[in-house]
């Protein structure tokens, strides 16, 4: 598949497009064309592929694109904007499955060294994103039974399995041939779910972030298998991509990549008790009561947590934006990176609820102008708006970037219990002088809380 | 298990030949695959398209962080440029099954990720 001079700059037209639409990311306004000039960098790829590569033989070709064709654009027309991380999630396995077969259906014992490295790379990564993704689609739609049915395994086991794979990998590079190739795609397979079966559904963010970049770096692999450039530009493009993000998740975490993989957030221990933060200090409100503060207020923050798609509450809470709105106040959403179930994912929640992109501001855009919100509404955020982790160096969430909204004049938290989050930790934040918690469903509560403020 | 070339030589030699330059080196004696020379251009290329795509990415707002993971997702089934090759070889056996099955997942790939992002970005509007 070594390409002609001509098929590589035509290629080169392909990655600039990619390049481009990329960049054109930037922006959301820019950003539907940016997704377009990529498509059209694709369909030039697979148009001088064919054209160039000496096919002689179309029946499978055509059955395999219309296949995928068909089952792409159907599932891409009914996912559900709550199942995107699961739908990411997919996407990123099949990726890593195509990588694992193409390198195998190109395998010779007798190629060269760094040829027979390379696909014994696109066949590990592949197969390690493929059913690495698959775990952690089946975690994300909160299936229990994977935690029945795979046991997280020994970590010893693990390594045994990854010292396995490596040695296939050794015995592909020394002419082991098919064999060898299955064998290590075998382990990698097995890996892949040995890997991601441990990791809490909380970490999924991190994790699908991570494969997303593994499903690039298997396709660069690939790239380095067949002698195609373009394979390897998108690939590391993808690739680059997928760490970038697992970085700012680790960030917004406030925890290291190994930490997520391999390790368990510390124990509360060194966080206070829940009854000694609490007591006799929590202020539960009324919607009526909420109704009036809002009604007076001039500015107001809605900060909305995982709790808030778990509610499906995203268009109430745009109907509560929108009625505060038309009496005159500012209302902008404060989107913590973690307050989703992917990087991004609140943004679309509401987006998808018409809410203006321009409303939807950066956790840090918001902690710098928190002197001036009157209200802060938290909905189904906890961990993510927890003043320890500024203030109580002894915190297993110290030093977490949080939105602080314990800084705005007053504070109402809509909140079923005083439960802690994935944290475990109390929330000082709740017995706060300036802090009402509005206890109940969230969607429930803001339906009354819009009813409310109407009749205010 | 047959694999892509040596069935593509057996069956078809002339069309295996002028399909693939890797043939060719195998015809001359040489060893197949990228050369000490071509791979150290790919490892160029590989590094500077890290570069340029972490310098792209930083630039992505996070409101826009899961049309971002979806249509990178859809970039990364450029597989389907070796896929083709695979099925269409006609190499038959094994290449020709794992390339027409290689097919399918990365189109799926390709075509639900640009078209998922697609109705994802839609949703990103400024209302009047």
């Amino acid at each position: 598949m070594t390409e002609t001079p001509l098929q590589i700059l035509l290629y080169l037209a392909a990655s600039v497009l990619f390049v481009l639409g990329l960049k054109d990311l930037a922006h959301p306004r820019t950003a539907p064309r940016g997704n377009l000039l990529g498509a059209v960098g694709m369909l030039l790829a697979v148009v001088v592929t064919l054209g160039f590569a000496d096919i002689v033989e179309w029946r499978w070709i055509a059955t395999g694109l219309v296949v995928g064709t068909v089952a792409g654009a159907v599932s891409a027309r009914w996912v559900a904007m709550t199942a995107m991380p699961e739908m990411v999630a997919a996407l990123n396995g099949l990726g890593g499955a195509a990588s694992l077969l193409v390198a195998g259906a190109f395998l010779r014992s007798d190629d060269a060294l760094s040829t027979l490295v390379a696909t014994g790379a696109s066949g590990v990564i592949g197969a390690v994103t493929f059913t690495g993704s698959a775990v952690a689609f089946v975690k994300l739609r909160e299936a229990k039974w994977i935690d029945r049915v795979v046991a997280p395994a020994h970590p010893i086991a693990t390594i045994l399995v990854a010292l396995g794979t490596l040695a296939a990998c050794v015995w592909l590079a020394r002419g082991g041939g098919d064999a060898a190739y299955w064998t290590a795609s075998a382990g990698a397979l097995l890996l892949g779910v040995m890997l991601t079966t441990p990791i809490g559904g909380a970490d999924m963010p991190v994790v699908i972030s991570l494969l997303n970049s593994y499903s690039g770096l298997a396709a660069a692999a690939t790239g380095f298998v067949l002698g195609n450039t373009l394979l390897v530009v998108a690939g590391s493009l993808v690739g680059a991509s997928g760490i970038i993000l697992t970085r700012i998740m680790c960030v917004a975490m406030n925890r290291s990549l190994a930490n997520v993989l391999f390790g368990r957030i510390a124990p509360a221990g060194a966080s206070a008790s829940a009854d000694s933060v609490y007591a006799g200090k929590v202020k539960s409100s009324s919607p009526e009561e909420v109704a009036m503060l809002l009604d007076g207020a001039r500015r107001v923050l809605i900060v909305p947590g995982y709790g808030l798609a778990v509610a499906q509450a995203q268009h109430v809470v745009r109907d509560l934006a929108a009625a505060l709105e038309a009496r005159g106040a500012t209302v902008e959403f404060g989107i913590h990176p973690v307050a989703g179930r992917m990087p991004g994912h609140m943004n679309v929640l509401l987006a998808e609820a018409d809410v203006d992109y321009s409303k939807l501001k950066e956790m840090d855009e918001v902690n710098a102008a928190m002197g001036e919100v009157d209200v802060a509404l938290v909905v189904g955020a906890n961990d993510v708006v927890n003043p320890e982790a500024r203030t109580n160096p002894q915190s297993p969430i110290a030093g977490m970037p949080v939105i602080d909204v314990d800084k705005a004049r007053t504070v109402v938290v809509v909140k079923r219990s005083l439960s802690p989050g994935f944290a475990g930790i109390p929330n000082p934040l709740f017995a706060a002088d300036n802090c009402l918690m509005l206890f109940g469903d969230g969607k429930k509560a803001l339906v009354e809380l819009a009813a409310a403020l109407k009749a205010a | 298990m047959t694999n892509l070339l040596f069935a593509a030589q057996t069956s078809l030699p002339t069309s295996a030949q002028t399909a693939s330059a890797d043939a060719a080196h195998a015809a001359a004696g040489a060893p197949p695959g990228l050369d000490a020379h071509d791979l150290a251009l790919f490892v160029t290329i590989f590094a500077l398209s890290l570069l340029v795509g972490v310098e792209l990415i930083t630039k992505v707002p996070p409101t826009l962080h899961t049309p971002l993971m979806s249509g990178s997702n859809a970039i990364s089934g450029i597989t389907v440029l070796g896929a083709l090759v695979a099925a269409g070889g006609g190499a038959g056996g094994w290449a020709t099954i794992l390339g027409t099955v290689a097919v399918a997942l990365a189109m799926v790939n390709v075509v639900g990720g640009f078209l998922v992002t697609h109705r994802m970005l839609k949703m990103f509007r400024r209302r009047a």
